[in-house]
C-alpha cells in the first residue's frame, strides 16, 4: 500500500500535470484566436460581460449608495415624488414604476436573477444530457431505445405550452423552473446530439486502451467519454441559457411564476397597471426590461454560434 | 412508400400514447384530486365531495383510471370545460383549432421562404458587411422577447400610425349585422388560401423545365389568375367585407410569428450552403461557364435545401411556442390563448385538452414534413 501511495508523488507526475496545463493553455489560445476572428461572437461576449457587471453592481449599490427604503426593487417607495410612475430624472435614472419603485434597481436585480436562472438551467441540462447521451451510447440495447424514444417525444413538445400547464400544478419559483427547464431540454434534442458524438468517441482507440488496462465501465464513462463530450455540451449550454431566460420572462409576463422580481414581472407590472400603450412618456416602463431580455438572449445565442464555428470543423473558413 | 407512411403512423400512435401517459402522470402526481378545488366552498359538504369522487371515478385504482384515460382520449372525450360549462372540451377545440392551424401554417411557410432566400444570400456574400448586419438582425429577431416585440408593434402600427387593428380576431361592431358566424367565413378563407397555395406550387413544379422566358410568363399567370379569381369570388359574396376584416386582423400576428422564426431557417441555410459551396460540383458548374446566379440557385442552394428542411421539422415545436405567445399578445382566440386562459382559471380539463391538441398538431406536422422529405430526397427510397 505504501508503494502505491508513494508513486503519486513521483517527479514525473508533476511534469505530466505541467504538460497538461501547457496543452490546455495552447488549446485555449488557438480557440480564442479562432473565436476572436468572428465579430458577432465578440459582440455577444461584450454584452454578456456588461450584464455580468450589472449583476455584480446591484448588491454593491444597494449596500453602499442606495437607501433600501427608496431603492429596493420589490418593496421600495419614493415618497418625495408626488406622482408615480415618474419619468427618468437624476434621482431615478430610468424613472419609477407605477408602484413607486426604481426601475434601474429592478433592472439590475432582474439581471442577477436572469443570469443565475439561465446558468443553472444550462448546467442541469448539460448534466442530464451528457450522462444520458454517454449511457445510451455506451450500453446501447434497451437503455438506448428507451432514452431515444423519450427524446423523440420531448423534442416534439412546445416547451412554453408544457411549462404553462405545469405552472397550474406546481408552484414555480426560480429553482424549480431552472430544474424543470433544464431536465426538459436535457432529455430532448441535446441527448440525441450528444449521443451521436458519444458513439463516435466510443470506437476511438483510447477507450479500447482504457478497457484493456482494466478500467471499469464507470471509469471509462466518466473519465474518458464525458470529458470528450464537454466541448459540445458547453456549446449547447449557450443555447439553453437563451431558452431558459426567454421561458422565465414569458412565464412571469403571463403572471404564472412565484418570484420576487424579474424582467418579465417588470413588463407584467406595466401591463397590469395599464401603462403599456399609454403613450411615449411611459416608454421607460417597457423599454429597459424588454431590451435587457432581448440582448441577453441574443448575446448568449451569438456566442453559441461563434463557438459552433470553432467546434464544428466543417464551418471553418480554412 | 405506403409501407413507410404506415410505419410512421404506427410510430406516431406509440408516441401519442407515451405523450398521454406523461400527461396522466403529471395530472395524477398532484396531491389530492380535482374535488379539492371545492374544499373552501361551504355549499359542498364532505359527503357531496365523496359522491363527486365516486361519480368521476377518482376512487378507483390508478391503473384502471389510466386505461379509462386512454379510452376517453381515443374516443375524443376530453371532459367538460369548467369555465365554459357545459360545453365539452372537444367542441371548444374544434371551434378554435382552425385559427391556430392557419396562423401556424402561414407563418411557417412565409418564414421558411424568407429564411431560405436570405440564407442563400448570406452564404454567397460571406465576410461582407451585409452578412454581419443580416446575421445580427436575424439573431436579435430570433431571440427577441416575443410578447414585448408584439406589444411594440401594436404600439407602432395600431396606436401611433393607426394602420392596423390593435388585436382580437374580428371587429365586433362590424360583425353585429353579419349574416353568418365567424367560423363560417374563416374556414372558407382558409380553404381559399389552401387552394391558391396548392395551385401555385403545382405550376411552379410543372414549369421548372421550361426556358426562362416562358417560365416567367407561365408563373406570373399562375399567380395572377387564381388570385384574381379568388378576389372576384369573394367580392361577389355578401361576406367579402367580413373576410377582409379578418384578414386585416391577421396581418400583425402573422408578421410577428414570421419575424421571430425566420432567422432559424436563415442561419441554418447559411451554414449548410457554406458546406455545399465547397463541393466539387459547384466548381464543376463554374468551370462549365454557368452564370453566378445559376451556380448559386441551381447547384449550391438546391443541394442545401434538404438539411434546411430537416431543420424546419425540428423547429416545429419552437414555432408553436412562439404562436402561443403571439396569440396571447394579440388576443387571437386560438388554442394558445385557450391554453393560457384555462391555466389561469384552473380549468384543468380544458388545459389538458389544449395541451393534447398542441402535442397532436406537432406530431402531425412532423409526419407531414417527414413524408414530404421522403418525396424530396432522391437518395431516400423508403421500402
Amino acid at each position: 500500500m505504501a508503494e502505491i501511495a508513494d508513486s503519486r508523488h513521483l517527479p514525473y507526475d508533476d511534469s505530466i500535470l505541467r504538460m497538461r496545463i501547457n496543452l490546455a493553455w495552447r488549446n485555449l489560445r488557438t480557440n480564442w484566436n479562432l473565436f476572436s476572428e468572428n465579430p458577432i461572437g465578440l459582440i455577444g461576449l461584450i454584452i454578456i460581460a456588461i450584464f455580468g457587471l450589472m449583476a455584480l453592481a446591484h448588491p454593491i449599490l444597494m449596500n453602499y449608495y442606495w437607501e433600501p427604503r427608496v431603492y429596493d426593487p420589490v418593496i421600495g417607495y419614493d415618497i418625495e415624488i408626488f406622482k408615480h410612475p415618474s419619468p427618468p430624472s437624476a434621482r431615478h435614472i430610468l424613472g419609477t414604476d407605477p408602484l413607486g419603485r426604481d426601475v434601474l434597481s429592478q433592472l439590475l436585480y432582474g439581471t442577477r436573477f436572469g443570469f443565475s436562472l439561465g446558468i443553472s438551467a444550462a448546467i442541469i441540462s448539460v448534466l442530464v444530457s451528457t450522462t444520458m447521451g454517454a449511457l445510451s451510447a455506451f450500453y446501447g440495447g434497451w437503455i438506448d431505445a428507451l432514452l431515444m424514444r423519450l427524446a423523440d417525444v420531448v423534442i416534439m413538445l412546445p416547451f412554453i405550452a408544457i411549462l404553462v400547464v405545469l405552472s397550474a400544478m406546481i408552484e414555480f419559483n426560480g429553482i424549480t423552473l431552472a430544474l424543470v427547464y433544464g431536465i426538459l431540454v436535457g432529455f430532448g434534442g441535446q441527448t440525441i446530439v450528444i449521443k451521436s458524438q458519444a458513439l463516435s468517441i466510443k470506437v476511438k482507440p483510447f477507450i479500447e486502451a482504457a478497457r484493456a488496462a482494466g478500467g471499469s465501465d464507470w471509469h471509462i464513462l466518466f473519465t474518458h467519454m464525458v470529458p470528450n463530450l464537454l466541448p459540445l455540451a458547453f456549446l449547447y449550454m449557450m443555447f439553453t441559457v437563451t431558452g431558459a431566460v426567454f421561458a422565465e420572462a414569458a412565464l412571469s409576463f403571463f403572471g404564472l411564476l412565484n418570484i420576487r422580481m424579474s424582467w418579465g414581472i417588470m413588463i407584467n407590472t406595466a401591463q397590469a397597471a395599464g401603462y403599456l400603450l399609454a403613450g411615449p412618456e411611459y416608454l421607460h416602463l417597457m423599454l429597459p426590461a424588454g431590451l435587457a431580455i432581448t440582448s441577453l438572449c441574443s448575446a448568449f445565442y451569438m456566442v453559441g454560434r461563434a463557438l459552433d464555428e470553432i467546434i464544428n470543423p466543417r464551418l471553418r473558413q480554412r | 412508400m405506403w409501407r413507410y407512411i404506415a410505419k410512421r403512423l404506427l410510430q406516431i400512435l406509440i408516441t401519442l400514447i407515451i405523450f398521454q401517459t406523461l400527461l396522466f402522470v403529471i395530472l395524477d402526481a398532484q396531491p389530492g384530486d380535482i374535488t379539492l378545488q371545492y374544499l373552501t366552498n361551504p355549499k359542498l359538504t364532505p359527503e357531496i365531495r365523496e359522491q363527486m369522487q365516486v361519480a368521476l371515478g377518482l376512487n378507483k385504482p390508478p391503473l384502471e383510471r389510466y386505461i379509462q384515460w386512454l379510452k376517453n382520449f381515443s374516443t375524443g372525450n376530453l371532459g367538460i370545460s369548467f369555465t365554459h360549462y357545459p360545453r365539452p372540451v372537444i367542441e371548444l377545440i374544434t371551434e378554435r383549432a382552425p385559427r391556430t392551424i392557419v396562423l401556424f401554417l402561414t407563418s411557417t411557410m412565409v418564414s421558411f421562404l424568407v429564411g431560405f432566400y436570405l440564407g442563400k444570400q448570406l452564404a454567397w456574400r460571406r465576410g461582407s458587411g451585409f452578412e454581419y448586419a443580416m446575421t445580427l438582425i436575424g439573431v436579435i429577431l430570433f431571440t427577441i422577447f416575443t410578447p414585448w416585440f408584439g406589444l411594440m408593434l401594436i404600439y407602432l402600427f395600431g396606436l401611433q400610425l393607426g394602420w392596423l387593428p390593435v388585436g382580437k380576431f374580428l371587429d365586433p361592431i362590424l360583425w353585429r349585422e353579419a349574416p353568418v358566424n365567424a367560423n363560417y367565413v374563416f374556414t372558407r378563407l382558409g380553404i381559399t388560401g389552401f387552394i391558391l397555395i396548392i395551385s401555385i406550387v403545382i405550376v411552379w413544379w410543372a414549369t421548372g423545365k421550361l426556358s426562362t422566358r416562358t417560365r416567367r410568363i407561365a408563373r406570373l399567370t399562375a399567380i395572377v389568375l387564381p388570385v384574381g379569381a379568388a378576389l372576384l369570388f369573394w367580392f361577389n359574396t355578401n361576406i367579402g367585407v367580413f373576410a377582409l376584416d379578418m384578414l386585416e386582423h391577421m396581418i400583425l400576428p402573422v408578421l410577428v410569428a414570421t419575424l421571430v422564426s425566420y432567422a432559424g431557417t436563415m442561419l441554418m441555410m447559411r451554414n449548410t450552403m457554406l458546406e455545399t459551396l465547397k463541393e466539387d460540383y459547384v466548381m464543376a458548374a463554374r468551370a462549365k461557364g454557368l452564370t453566378e446566379s445559376e451556380v448559386r440557385d441551381k447547384h449550391a442552394a438546391r443541394n442545401a435545401f434538404l438539411p434546411v428542411f430537416t431543420n424546419l421539422i425540428i423547429s416545429i415545436p419552437f414555432v408553436l411556442s412562439g404562436g402561443i405567445i403571439t396569440e396571447t399578445i394579440f388576443s387571437w382566440p386560438g388554442m394558445g390563448l385557450t391554453l393560457l386562459e384555462a391555466v389561469q382559471n384552473e380549468d384543468i380539463p380544458l388545459a389538458m385538452g389544449a395541451l393534447t391538441f398542441v402535442g397532436v398538431l406537432a406530431l402531425f406536422a412532423h409526419l407531414v414534413a417527414d413524408i414530404a422529405y421522403a418525396f424530396l430526397d432522391p437518395r431516400i427510397r423508403y421500402q
